[in-house]
């Protein structure tokens, strides 16, 4: 039923329709209201679970890890900071291929502090070896919520679920959730080939040598690969079951005839199709691709959506410092080779919470035709607010 | 920007319902059958502190995720934050300002040179809800000022959030903020209505 919520809550509501057994999370803004809600629905009765309060998100990802070894359904949520400290866990929960279902509720890194939204905190773990999907509004978060259980418990991987903190978390919109009884009966019961059980003991996250390390490595790498398919299928299915789809690997909308294409994750590919929609006279019309499945890339779906392509510009919403914008660079490495591959420029967008004004799509399409345009910007920055010798 | 989409804006101190007003506002329009978007100023809000909240509405499914900037009407929770000038910026040259205070909107509109509407929403709430809390009847006046959504849709968006003696209470109280305030004075004229 279509309903106006607050994105967290529909979050919170979205996960109770899948049956965790297991939920361990530590508040932090903007992730925080999605913990309320699932303890609210915890307490009033309306969710059975095993609801553990911990002490930080060290903690939490700990717990969930064990639930996930036990054959638990297991959810956690966290963002920013928090993300920082369960990086260690997190890399365990991928090397030991349990499948858990996170929300991250993307936010800025300290320092500077900022409680504001750009993508620096799942950045920072793209390469823990989880399954990132993004999300473009909270009806994608809610139903990519959904499918992630789905996913993690085919792929035996876990499945990162981000969603821009408060441009989504705290938006309140129209949303579908689906009944309980649909998400029963098409997500099917928690199962986990691999898991700890006292008649057939067995041991998790051992010492490997380097006689096998790499072949763990190499198992991990190709278990993320055919994920792809997995991640399509989920939602093919999905939308053949619910009448949606979330985004599938990636998706691509807008004229035709376009030369210049956007790419951007999460929310602000709305602000870009607006900005299209209005501003398509005096800017121009693009082709807008929506990249959903950041790990594993894809790199072939991402081949064929530039194909035509003259230019590809790429939003950023997190940097690495030397480098460049992160999305751009792995961009720009998978259309390596390709004969007429599009030229790309990458710009970051939004960083800390700048907000991305609708006319940003007139700036970036001016922008390709500028010959002095850096191929990387952070392109809201305003030098005058630097001193000369920090511009 | 669409033709249909209507911008509000609303500002307050934290602690008197300036997101929940927003949430409400949305939720009403969804009653109505519209598409609705709602968001705080993103901050840490404390009590108190001048905070503002955002409403986005329209026929069309809403894409746009900016923050507003040039609203058509704006809701001012407290009369206190109308010494800072810049509480109208954006505001858009035909909207209004809808102010919860005991000076008259005429005096008000002469200050920031706008369409503006006060009434005591306060005073209201405590008569009806014993809490200073002016949201309710703020919303229930703009939408007899606008012409919006009828009172009924933001009845059923308050059932949906409260339950017993406080809904009863909200819905006294919008009756009574919803009849304080001249029924259309901000309808649009529609060309060809």
């Amino acid at each position: 039923m279509r309903e106006a919520l607050e994105g967290s809550q529909a979050i919170a509501r979205a996960v109770a329709l899948c049956d965790p057994d297991v939920i361990a999370a530590y508040p932090i803004t903007p992730q925080t209201h999605i913990v309320e809600n699932l303890s609210k629905l915890v307490a009033e009765g309306d969710l059975h679970t095993e609801f553990v309060s911990v002490e930080s998100e060290f903690s939490a990802a700990s717990v969930v890890l064990g639930a996930a070894a036990t054959g638990a359904r297991a959810y956690t949520a966290t963002a920013s900071q928090g993300v920082l400290l369960m990086a260690e866990v997190l890399f365990n929960i991928a090397g030991m291929r349990l499948p858990l279902v996170m929300t991250v509720a993307n936010r800025a890194v300290s320092a500077p502090l900022s409680i504001w939204n750009d993508h620096a905190d799942s950045m920072a773990v793209r390469d823990s070896g989880w399954i990132q999907l993004h999300a473009t509004s909270n009806q994608e978060a809610v139903d990519t919520t959904i499918q992630a259980f789905r996913i993690a418990q085919e792929t035996e991987l876990p499945v990162m679920v981000c969603m821009d903190g408060f441009i989504l978390t705290h938006t309140m919109e129209p949303i579908d959730l689906p009944t309980h009884d649909a998400v029963r009966a098409w997500l099917p019961p928690f199962e986990f080939s691999r898991r700890l059980d006292p008649n057939a003991p067995k041991s998790m996250g051992m010492l490997v040598t380097p006689e096998y390390f790499p072949e763990v490595r190499h198992s991990h790498h190709s278990a993320m690969q055919k994920a792809l398919a997995v991640i399509e299928e989920t939602d093919a299915d999905f939308e053949t079951a619910f009448g949606r789809a979330a985004g599938g690997l990636l998706t691509v909308e807008g004229s035709a005839d376009a030369r210049i294409g956007i790419l951007a994750m999460g929310s602000t590919i709305g602000t870009l199709r607006a900005g299209m929609a209005d501003f398509a006279d005096e800017a121009g019309p693009a082709r807008l691709i929506t990249l959903r499945s950041f790990r594993p890339f894809p790199t072939e779906a991402l081949r064929s959506a530039v194909e035509g392509l003259e230019h590809l510009i790429v939003i950023d919403r997190a940097i690495s410092p030397g480098l460049g914008g992160i999305v751009g660079v792995e961009v720009s490495a998978a259309l390596a080779g390709m004969s007429k591959a599009p030229r790309v420029s990458n710009h970051a967008l939004g960083l800390g919470g700048r907000d991305i004004p609708e006319t940003i799509y007139v700036d970036l399409m001016a922008a390709v035709r500028d010959p002095d345009a850096p191929v990387f910007s952070i392109f809201d920055a305003e030098m005058e607010k630097l001193a000369p010798e920090d511009r | 920007m669409m033709s249909d989409m209507i911008e509000y804006r609303i500002h307050g101190r934290g602690g008197q319902g300036n997101v929940a007003a927003a949430y409400l506002l949305a939720a009403t329009a969804f009653e109505a059958g519209w598409a609705c978007q709602a968001f705080p100023a993103f901050g840490a809000e404390r009590r108190g502190a001048p905070v503002a909240a955002f409403v986005r509405v329209d026929r069309a499914p809403i894409q746009l995720r900016s923050q507003i900037r040039s609203p058509d009407f704006l809701i001012v929770q407290d009369d206190t934050l109308l010494h800072d000038p810049k509480i109208t910026s954006g505001l858009k040259p035909d909207g209004a300002m809808l102010v919860n205070s005991k000076r008259s909107g005429e005096e008000i509109a002469g200050q920031f040179e706008c369409r503006c509407v006060s009434i005591d929403a306060t005073e209201m709430a405590m008569a009806h809800i014993g809490k200073p809390i002016p949201n309710t009847a703020l919303l229930a006046a703009l939408l007899t000022l606008t012409g919006h959504f009828p009172l009924s849709a933001l009845s059923t968006a308050l059932g949906e959030r409260f339950l017993g003696e406080v809904l009863d209470q909200n819905l006294t109280l919008i009756e009574h903020a919803g009849k304080a305030v001249p029924d259309g004075l901000w309808k649009k004229e529609t060309a060809d209505a």
